[in-house]
């Protein structure tokens, strides 16, 4: 595929995640901020947040696997996520994260086990995607054109 | 990135250049927030780490403007943070928060933050953030400045923020004694020197206070006049004026607990016990009122005096229950309400009743506690003061029998007697979460209760009496934190250590709730130090509810903060000053109110609570 292509395959990318959903505005400003001086910046942000997310998602699975439920923890792990996915702008994660907290408050163990499914899916294709798009702006980068905004 | 404008060249281009320290335990918000800080152009330093950021804070309090920090954090509770910094640092901080709820907005402001961002936090919210900086050092000015005027109102405005406690306390005392001879003369001296425009500063510790109350009962309140109290008191360099707007301070804390000893009386009574003082503990449950304290005060107040003995505690229901002045019948305080845990002595259930049925009034709780200790004497039973709203059975007071579970889970709301708690004694029953608060509260009770204990010269001296024989009593207050219940007397004087606060983890020392009802009374006139901030706890011995709060806070960097923040907010509560930025209105604020109370000696009883939160 030529340059010209690329790009364009990479705005109509980026357009339709936002379209439906998987993004918001707060992932635009993260991309404002990347600049010259911070040129992975979106990427490296991101990183992180798969990284921090993975991580709490595990130990939300296991937390319900317990005996006993520490409601109470598991509440400030989804709020750490909501936090985390809100700052990125992983808009669906973070509205299901809203659900997930309603569901710890009441002490609901099958609503947050049907959360912790739903977000981790949710969190599943948000990360396949956002990884499909950096490919493409790798590409991109790699035939010497620029990362369209 | 622009780093290299820190320094001279940074703040002459201020807002540019201008240094944060953002605290996030959050890796992807804390790199999101410090790429956005510094393309704000600020100087920006990062670190996931609370504690790591209190340290780098007191290397050197100069090296930054500004501190942004999360609410939740793994190791340290964002608003403890917030209270450390202000209190040692006097830095503006702004909080952050994915949870933009009105009670923890409020609570950030409350601990002094000066703003509260939500996240994702946008660029344009952080581009206007070094106006906290400047409104911030225009306070200070103005606070120096306004030395040269007479009357240092500025210096008080501004002290809501200002962690110089001992300045605002000044400040009043300036005003108060405007007219007032030799230093007051300087007042009209262009070039302020703060010593000289000012009275030296007395500062009204717990000894001092104690001797204070001491004099007054003796004299009587109605007979006590300035002069004769400092010839009583025989204190150095305190002068007549000192004491002068020392006693008006007290007599409208007087005044306000009246009332909420009214209802507390009524509530001993209920117990069967004769300390008032302890039914005025138990009432300040209204802890919901702790801001006006005055309730609460009232209830003390009333408790003592009326006391009478009919055994229904009633219930000091939260703010209703303060301002139960009338509520001769313990009806009102229903201890057995408190106890929800069940307690299993018999008199536990009355103490609990005594915890303010409404779990608002948490502060009160530490009234139970009161009650408790004179059920102590009377039987060893008592073991519910721990009725206080502490979640935990751990019977704070230590009541005669088995105050160890005096669970105040009656409390429920208000944490603030959490006084069986583990943690704090003093915890709410139910809400652990507001435990803090409530330990403060409840601490903070106790320290006003424990003031207004003392002031109730004649019901102290019942007090004082029944103290003797209670120490012997010493139920086993079994607070959970042990500290609550901090056996007494002995400890208040000593400013709020951490120590003697915490170490009561097990009050099963005699002090007990006699002690502590006894203590009421002498605390009364030691603590007074709800006028002086200081803790009353202390004085209240018996109260130690208090105690529990400043155990809590004894963990650690208690002293760090509590005893501005206290004093902040003690002042807050005993004088009715608008200083409000620490009047916890809300649950949270009890804490602070506890406190603030507790704190006013330097007692760690507020500090208790604050680190609770």
């Amino acid at each position: 595929m030529d340059l010209i292509q690329l790009q364009r395959q990479l705005v109509d990318y980026r357009t339709s995640l936002y379209h439906e959903g998987f993004l918001d505005e707060q992932f635009t400003q993260l991309q404002s901020l990347q600049d010259e001086n911070n040129p992975d910046f979106v990427v490296e942000v991101v990183s992180l947040f798969f990284e921090d997310s993975e991580r709490l998602l595990n130990e939300l699975s296991k937390a319900l696997e317990q005996q006993i439920i520490d409601f109470k923890r598991m509440d400030a792990q989804v709020h750490q996520l909501k936090g985390s996915s809100s700052s990125i702008g992983a808009h669906r994660v973070q509205k299901l994260c809203i659900v997930f907290r309603n569901y710890c408050e009441v002490h609901n163990v099958e609503g947050c086990l049907k959360c912790l499914q739903q977000v981790k899916h949710e969190y599943g294709i948000i990360k396949t995607k956002l990884e499909s798009m950096f490919q493409l702006e790798q590409q991109i980068l790699n035939a010497g054109g620029s990362i369209p905004v | 990135m622009t780093v290299e404008q820190i320094g001279s060249e940074g703040k002459d281009q201020f807002p540019i250049g201008m240094r944060v320290l953002a605290v996030d335990d959050d890796p992807t918000c804390l790199l999101l927030l410090g790429t956005l800080l510094r393309r704000c152009q600020y100087h920006v330093t990062t670190t996931s780490q609370a504690k790591t950021a209190l340290k780098m804070l007191r290397e050197n309090k100069n090296k930054f403007d500004l501190v942004i920090s999360d609410v939740h954090m793994p190791d340290m509770d964002g608003f403890k943070l917030l209270e450390h910094v202000g209190l040692e640092m006097d830095l503006p901080v702004i909080m952050l928060s994915a949870n933009g709820d009105t009670k923890l907005v409020m609570k950030g402001i409350t601990h002094g933050a000066c703003d509260y961002l939500l996240k994702p936090v946008r660029i344009e919210e952080l581009q206007n953030i070094w106006q906290h900086v400047v409104r911030r050092k225009k306070k200070d000015r103005c606070n120096s400045g306004s030395k040269d005027k007479p009357h240092p109102d500025s210096g008080e405005a501004a002290g809501i923020g200002n962690v110089d406690n001992n300045g605002k306390l000044n400040k009043k005392r300036k005003d108060q004694n405007e007219d007032e001879d030799d230093e007051r003369d300087e007042n009209g001296h262009d070039n302020e020197d703060p010593s000289a425009q000012k009275k030296p500063r007395v500062v009204w510790s717990v000894e001092l206070h104690r001797k204070f109350v001491a004099a007054v009962n003796q004299l009587g309140i109605d007979k006590a006049v300035p002069k004769k109290i400092l010839e009583l008191m025989n204190v150095e360099k305190l002068t007549r004026e000192n004491v002068a707007s020392h006693l008006q301070k007290f007599r409208l804390y007087l005044k306000r607990i009246s009332c909420v000893a009214n209802q507390q009386a009524n509530m001993a009574a209920a117990l069967g016990t004769a300390d008032s003082a302890y039914l005025r503990m138990g009432s300040l449950n209204g802890l919901g009122n702790f801001h006006t304290l005055a309730g609460s005060d009232q209830l003390h107040n009333a408790a003592f005096r009326s006391f009478p003995p009919s055994g229904v505690l009633g219930r000091l229901n939260t703010p209703a229950g303060l301002g139960i002045r009338g509520l001769p019948s313990p009806g009102t305080i229903q201890l057995g309400h408190v106890q929800n845990s069940g307690n299993p002595t018999n008199d536990l259930s009355k103490l609990q009743s005594f915890v303010p049925g409404n779990h608002n009034t948490n502060i009160l709780q530490g009234m139970p506690m009161s009650l408790e200790l004179d059920r102590l004497q009377h039987n060893k039973s008592v073991g519910h003061i721990g009725e206080l709203p502490t979640t935990d059975s751990t019977t704070v007071f230590p009541g005669s029998g088995n105050l160890v579970d005096a669970r105040i889970t009656g409390f429920s709301n208000n944490p603030l007697l959490g006084v069986t708690s583990n943690s704090l004694m003093l915890e709410g029953s139910s809400q652990q979460a507001t435990s803090h608060t409530s330990v403060s509260a409840i601490g903070f009770q106790n320290g006003n209760a424990l003031s207004d204990f003392t002031s109730i010269a004649p019901a102290s001296n019942q007090l004082q009496d029944s103290k003797a024989g209670s120490q012997g009593q010493a139920s086993p207050i079994n607070c959970n934190a042990g500290q609550i219940i901090r056996s007494a007397p002995q400890e208040w004087n000593a400013p709020r250590k951490d120590a003697p606060y915490q170490s009561h983890a097990s009050i099963n020392s005699s002090i007990p709730i006699n002690s502590a009802m006894i203590q009421l009374g002498q605390c009364l006139d030691r603590n007074n130090s709800i006028f002086h901030r200081t803790t009353d706890l202390d004085s209240v011995g018996p109260l130690n509810f208090v105690d529990p709060l400043s155990i809590k806070h004894g963990e650690g960097d208690n002293s760090i903060m509590e005893p501005s923040v206290i004093e902040k907010e003690g002042y807050l509560m005993f004088q009715p000053r608008p200083h409000g930025s620490h009047v916890p209105d809300n649950i949270g604020s009890l804490e602070d109110l506890a406190s603030a109370m507790m704190k006013q000696e330097g007692g760690c009883n507020g500090y208790s609570l604050r680190t609770s939160i």
